[in-house]
């Protein structure tokens, strides 16, 4: 124990003395714990947003009971199984809007609410019975949903179905984004008398597959509530995609520890070997380093973590809003901190740490207590490290291949990804030095001999940051590439699929027949076609079933991946049916299969004649006959309706219809604004992805310049004798900014195809299991140029304090070296 | 000099070395470097080790100092043989019974000049107060304490060094060519103040050196030859 | 002895009574039956006030009257089983209106119902309680035929002829520990209690209305941990409606349905006061149904043994006497922990009662 603690006394002493060796350190690994963090904060966050959204209602942990079609059922069906002693609660969750917010509207029963429930347990339990039962009623939100929707406690505003709200109340306890109603309420602000969305189990175990069949035959299905959350599985991959992105950033940060740390070992190696020689033995060295890496685990990872938190708070708008506009999802935007995630920070901390530490710490145990001056090691050493790095690049090479041919979803995609980046890096200081030796033989003039012998020798203490910058070039340029040809496919199918005017919704199936016959006596509407919806579930999924009409907007435009020959003919008169892309990866089947789709009666078995994109639909899709719709599904909406409009008319029907149906048209867009619209979901999507990409690339900045540091103390040694002969300092610190450049340059050129790889794994593998669509490759020279040019500058830049410290070395300073050899 | 001889056979010595042998592997198969090596030396005595550069006298004061191990023979330092400790064993001999004085200083560049002479009292726990004050003033470093070891002159590090060495009150002190990287002035200043402090400590001092001058200032000295003593 | 009992909801009695206090005490543990039903009958605006004079009318006074604020129907059975232990089961349904016309269609119904039930054996006291909303068909109580119901459990005829009332019902009840199904048989007429069923509840003129059916014969099943036995005896069914509260210091009660075993029924109850004396009031009903007031002067009853139970004192032996008819009984618990740890909590079980008469019944305490 003492002795542990003079050693810790003496290693500590040295970040004294080297304050900035400290700094990169610290700073190093704080980056690192706060990419890491901060992704897991706002995955957190996400998570418990969805949870409070199950649990605000059942009290979390319970079964629930759906409808087996997926959508709504009779609320006849909760009396049924109540009158047969199954204790559930009946709710009703929908969708309305409130200006341009929308809003997530749940009705609950209050008496028979369970009453673990969070709603029913908060202490204003009485007053929500109380007000719940009084005619006005009443809505709970809770208060940072009420600041979202800019309305006071007490207002009562009305949905964009011209229904009204009860007065609004703050419930800390109601979930985000949701109004909590009395069942009956949500009734009749949704439009929905007499239907519900789910029973919530009060009493667990009470009920089973067997007992559920004998009641409610098999229009209900039970459900654990963990997998309940659709939202939940929806989301997965999206914050699979987080967590991915946030590791790789994490990795990145690793890299400067590991250099900042090689720095400092390098630096205190005749210190630990003073140590040993004074009477410490080998595993207490060891102690006392690995204690002083836990002290620095702690304020690092704890500033990291803080750190994540201002990094996550930045970020959750974009995430909310992503998560909101692609899967409906409501997340809190106000960041609770969680010891959770915080813990979760520092253990990556140290785990990251220790791992930056390892060979170091692995040396230190070794070190006897003797210095043996080796002058022949370098080349042996040199030639080992490149065989080792090339030995690991083939291993990663093979687990991903590996990953690729056995594995399977996003998390896969991810491997094969991660372990392509590690195998480049590792390969990289091979291919450089292959470079300079081939360099060091062409060369002629002395200067040139050695600027490439002495380069080598630099590579082993540069390849570090090297690897980062590699990793986070060809992370930039193969998210840039996904991102972008994302964005033209995702344009060029919103053109052909939105080839409508105007878009609208009735209030009611009623309004529309109003709306529908008006339009058929106006000269501007050239068609009006019904594009009506109804739910069902093939297997697992949730399906839209939406409607079409023979009609040229879809024979002439409608986007389609994969057709029969025939596909219009068999859509409208025979039994044909088009899927999306989604679907029929997920239920796997292709064109020409045959798909039985369960109706508001029966299966219908359906032919498939086509496949057609469906960017940004987390759910399945079916399109059908419009007749069909009609016959098969008796719950189909009744209010979704295109029109095709004479040019340059479509302003002027949209303010008639405004002026003529007003509160009857529950919505009504021009193409322009829901191609705006669409653009915009898919531009936040991405925003976050874009966000991590970049600060990646600036931590690889960082590590770069802390590795350059770290060889600019051991470069004085290298370049003195060559001072010594006659250079002079402005040369060789010119070489050695070229020197620099051309390595950026090498890792930039090498990032190319790699990026390239990780575009087409993004597109072939990832996206393909997280989103279900599968995007074509493209590539964007223009990018990569944009690419090379800021490894250029991020070296230049990083080059620039050490090389310019170079430049301005004191001749004493040089002659040290001479003099202070060891 | 006889007299003495006989007197280290009567009473146990304070170092007794025996048949010891190293050698170190190279390409070219194991070179030997000591043959059999015998010699003792008794608490307050003083003995220089000369010999030609590589002749093993590095290697004979590792060995000596528990910094590394003998092919075979046996070194006891005060009744404990150090061939069979355990590595452990051997660093706390080092803490607490050896001081090393290296021609290389090898202060710790990051602790000021008091910082360092405490150290390895600190590290062994036998720290104490009053023999380090008036260590730091007969090393004449009181005006230095707060000095780094970069900042000071060799013959000033090599006095830090020396009082590091002796803060343990070890009971052996070992010196591998001290003064060599000091000029003779100097060199000759430091082997005075620490034949001094040896002399006030009572322990055994072994130093390597190829000076012969150096060498005779000490109660006995012997020759490293080919891997074999030769007694002068 | 139940004075210093926290009750947060006591002060509210009489002045400031709220739907929510009502809401409180229907669904939550905060309140004492008597200040629940008390409560749940407040003089509020536009329920209706039971008025002497009224005649009841059969079979519709069995259903569900929605002008008044609250309502139940209660019944009780004192069997004996077929491994000649003896038993006793309850069945109650409570109905709260949270507004005046609380009938309504769908969700806008404003009743919400409210049942205890219970099994009881020498060694084991079981309960469960059902809440639920009325209008959607959950719970509720229709006349003819007569049905009354809160999701499976039932109080309903076995008769299908048009016009049956309730001679000839079927009981059931239970949860995961307990169950019940018993046939009921009227063996005698049914009682109006107070003048002609107009029940005054104080001196200061609260009332309901209130009749019973004590002439029932039970026959039937009881499970008790899923043990189950046949089983068979007397049962007593209650009935009463109100709006009325209590009176504002009334706390609790005592109640007595007694089955003499020469045929005779007594009903007697205790109104308790933390001002006044105790409001006495009884009710004998001879062998053939014909019934005769108690004079209060003429009764007596008293405390012999308590039993320390959910952390109050409950008196669980009594002495009752009743003069003018030669009746000094000692009633004793065939279970002494009968305890109702219901929402409102409240004591109930059957009894055994000797001394100068034998016989058996039913004792139900409040407010303790």
């Amino acid at each position: 124990m003492r002795e542990t603690f003079w050693t810790l006394a003496a290693l500590i002493s040295h970040w004294r003395r080297r304050p900035g060796n400290l700094a990169t350190l610290v700073l190093g690994l704080a980056i690192a714990t706060a990419l890491w963090s901060g992704v897991q904060a706002l995955n957190a966050q996400a998570r418990k947003s969805y949870d409070a959204a199950t649990a605000a209602i059942s009290g979390g942990g319970g079964r629930t009971l759906l409808a087996s079609r997926g959508g709504l059922f009779d609320q006849d069906l909760f009396v049924k199984l109540r009158r047969a002693g199954v204790e559930v609660s009946p709710v009703l969750e929908g969708a309305a809007q409130i200006g341009e917010q929308h809003i997530h509207i749940i009705g609950v029963e209050p008496v028979s609410l369970p009453r673990h429930s969070p709603i029913a347990h908060s202490r204003r339990r009485a007053e929500v019975l109380e007000d719940f039962f009084s005619d006005r009623g009443r809505a709970f939100a809770a208060p940072q949903t009420l600041r979202r929707l800019d309305l006071a406690e007490g207002a009562q505003p009305r949905t964009a179905r011209g229904r009204q709200l009860p007065p609004l109340a703050a419930l800390a306890e109601a979930p985000p984004g949701a109004v909590v109603v009395d069942i009956g309420v949500a009734q009749r602000l949704l439009d929905r008398p007499g239907k519900l969305s789910r029973l919530v189990i009060v009493d667990d175990e009470a009920l089973d597959e067997d007992r559920l069949k004998r009641v409610a035959g098999d229009a209900l299905r039970l459900v654990a509530s963990n997998d309940e959350s659709e939202l939940s599985r929806l989301t997965d991959s999206f914050h699979l995609n987080l967590t991915a992105f946030g590791f790789l950033a994490f990795l990145v940060g690793l890299f400067i520890v590991h250099a900042a740390y090689g720095l400092a070992f390098e630096q205190r190696l005749p210190t630990l070997r003073t140590l040993r020689a004074l009477g410490v033995a080998g595993p207490n060295l060891v102690a006392a380093m690995t204690l002083e890496i836990a002290v620095l685990t702690c304020v690092a990872g704890g500033a990291g973590v803080i750190g994540g938190y201002a990094i996550a708070q930045t970020l959750l708008p974009d995430v909310a809003k992503s998560l909101e506009s692609l899967y409906g999802a409501q997340i809190s935007e106000s960041l609770a901190p969680d010891a959770r995630w915080g813990l979760s920070g520092l253990v990556m901390a140290g785990a990251g740490a220790v791992l930056a530490a390892a060979s170091g710490l692995i040396k230190a145990l070794r070190l006897p207590p003797l210095s043996v001056a080796r002058p022949i090691a370098w080349r042996a050493a040199h030639h080992r490290y490149l065989r080792r790095q090339a030995a690991l690049a083939v291993l990663a090479l093979v687990a991903a291949a590996c990953a690729y041919r056995f594995g399977e979803g996003v998390a896969s995609g991810f491997a094969v990804i991660g372990f392509s980046l590690l195998a480049a890096a590792l390969f990289l200081p091979v291919a450089l030095a292959g470079v300079l030796a081939l360099g060091e033989r062409l060369a002629r003039r002395p200067l040139a001999r050695w600027f490439f012998a002495d380069g080598r020798q630099e590579i082993s203490g540069l390849s570090l940051a090297l690897m980062a910058l590699l990793i986070a070039l060809a992370a930039n340029i193969g998210v840039g590439g996904m991102v972008e040809g994302f964005r033209q496919t995702f344009l060029r199918w919103l053109d052909a699929r939105l080839v409508a005017e105007i878009y609208f919704e009735a209030a009611t199936p009623a309004d529309a027949r109003d709306i529908e016959s008006w339009a058929r006596a106006q000269p501007d509407i050239v068609a009006i076609l019904p594009v009506w919806r109804a739910r069902t579930r093939i297997g697992e999924w949730p399906v839209d079933v939406v409607g079409m009409t023979p009609h040229e907007t879809y024979t002439a435009h409608f986007p389609l991946i994969e057709a029969a020959p025939d596909v219009w003919i068999a859509l409208f008169a025979q039994d044909g049916v088009l899927v999306s892309e989604q679907l029929a990866r997920r239920l796997g089947v292709g064109l020409g299969a045959t798909l039985d789709i369960p109706t508001s009666t029966q299966d219908w078995r359906a032919r498939i004649v086509g496949v057609f994109p469906d960017y940004g639909n987390p759910k399945g899709q079916l399109r059908i006959d419009h007749e069909k719709l009609k016959r098969y599904f008796d719950d189909a909406s009744g209010v979704h309706y295109s029109l095709r409009v004479a040019s340059k008319a479509t302003t002027r029907v949209v303010e008639n219809m405004q002026r003529r149906f007003g509160g009857k048209v529950a919505r009504l867009v021009d193409q322009s604004e829901i191609k705006a619209l669409s653009t915009e979901i898919f531009e936040r999507t991405f925003a976050v992805t874009t966000a991590l990409n970049t600060l990646t690339l600036i931590v690889s900045g960082v590590a770069l310049f802390a590795s350059l540091l770290t060889l600019s103390d051991m470069q004085q040694a290298r370049i003195a004798p060559v001072w010594a002969l006659g250079a002079t300092r402005r040369e060789l610190a010119g070489l050695e900014m070229i020197r620099v450049i051309a390595f950026a340059a090498g890792a930039a050129v090498l990032a190319t195809p790699l990026g390239l790889f990780m575009t087409w794994s993004l597109v072939a593998i990832v996206n393909v299991a997280a989103f279900g669509w599968r995007l074509p490759f493209q590539m964007f020279p223009t990018q990569w140029l944009v690419v090379f040019l800021i490894a250029l500058c991020a070296a230049f830049f990083a080059a620039l304090v050490p090389v310019a410290r170079l430049a301005r070395a004191a001749p004493t300073e040089l002659l040290k070296v001479f003099s202070n050899e060891r | 000099m006889p007299e003495n001889l006989e007197a280290t056979r009567e009473s146990a010595p304070m170092l007794r070395v025996e048949g010891l042998r190293k050698s170190y592997p190279t390409p070219q198969g194991r070179i030997p470097v000591l043959r059999g090596v015998d010699f003792t030396l008794d608490a307050g005595a003083s003995l220089a080790l000369t010999g030609e550069s590589g002749s093993g006298k590095s290697t004979l004061l590792h060995l000596v100092g528990a910094l590394d191990d003998a092919d075979s023979g046996e070194v006891i330092l005060d009744g404990v043989a150090l061939t069979l400790l355990s590595e452990h064993a051997r660093a706390a001999i080092r803490r607490e019974k050896i001081g090393v004085v290296f021609q290389q200083f090898n202060l710790i560049p990051s602790l000021t000049v008091a910082e360092n002479l405490s150290f390895q009292a600190h590290l062994g726990g036998r720290y104490d107060a009053a023999w380090q004050k008036e260590l730091t003033h007969r090393l004449g470093l009181a005006e230095l304490s707060a000095r780094y070891p970069e900042e000071l002159s060799g013959g000033q590090q090599q006095r830090v060094a020396i009082g590091r060495a002796l803060a343990v009150r070890p009971k052996l002190l070992l010196a591998d060519e001290p003064t060599g990287n000091l000029d003779e002035a100097t060199g000759d200043k430091v082997m005075s103040l620490a034949l001094d402090l040896v002399a006030a400590t009572g322990c055994a001092f072994l130093m390597a050196t190829h000076s012969e001058r150096l060498a005779a200032r000490l109660q006995r000295r012997v020759r490293l030859d080919s891997g074999v003593l030769a007694a002068q | 002895m139940s004075a210093d009992r926290p009750n947060g909801s006591r002060e509210c009695i009489g002045s400031a009574i709220s739907r929510r206090s009502a809401l409180l005490l229907a669904l939550s543990s905060s309140g004492a039956l008597a200040q629940g039903f008390g409560e749940l009958g407040a003089n509020r605006p536009g329920f209706a006030i039971p008025q002497p004079g009224t005649p009841l009318v059969f079979p519709k006074d069995h259903g569900a009257h929605p002008d008044f604020g609250a309502e139940w129907w209660y019944l009780t059975a004192n069997l004996t089983g077929a491994d000649g232990a003896s038993y006793g089961v309850q069945w109650t349904l409570f109905r709260f209106a949270l507004a005046p016309n609380s009938t309504r269609a769908g969700w806008d119904d404003r009743n919400v119902w409210m049942a205890h039930a219970a099994a009881t054996n020498a060694g084991e006291h079981l309960f469960a309680q059902k809440f639920a909303r009325g209008g959607i068909g959950q719970a509720g109580v229709e006349a003819t035929p007569f049905r009354a119901y809160v999701d499976d459990w039932l109080l309903e005829t076995r008769d299908d002829s048009a016009g049956a009332g309730i001679e000839r019902l079927r009981v059931s009840a239970g949860d995961k520990n307990f169950a019940y199904a018993l046939d009921l048989t009227a063996t005698g007429p049914i009682v109006l209690q107070g003048e002609g069923g107009y029940s005054r509840k104080s001196e200061a003129g609260q009332a309901s209305y209130y009749y019973s059916q004590p002439f029932f014969t039970a026959d039937g099943s009881v499970s008790i941990h899923g043990r189950k036995t046949q089983a068979s005896g007397r049962a007593w069914m209650d009935r009463e409606w109100s709006s009325q509260p209590l009176g504002p210091d009334q706390k609790g009660w005592d109640w007595f349905a007694l089955h003499f075993d020469g045929g005779a029924k007594l009903m007697l109850y205790r109104m308790r006061s933390v001002k006044a004396a105790p409001y006495l009031f009884g009710n004998w009903i001879d062998a053939n149904g014909a019934t005769s007031p108690v004079a209060r002067e003429d009764i007596a009853i008293a405390p012999l043994e308590t039993t320390r139970i959910a952390d109050r004192a409950v008196p669980t032996r009594w002495r009752v006497q009743f003069e003018s008819r030669g009746v000094d009984i000692e009633t004793r618990p065939l279970n002494p922990r009968s305890w109702m740890g219901t929402e409102p909590a409240y004591w109930e079980g059957p009894i055994r009662f000797s001394g100068s008469h034998e016989g058996e019944g039913y004792l139900e305490m409040t407010g303790y």
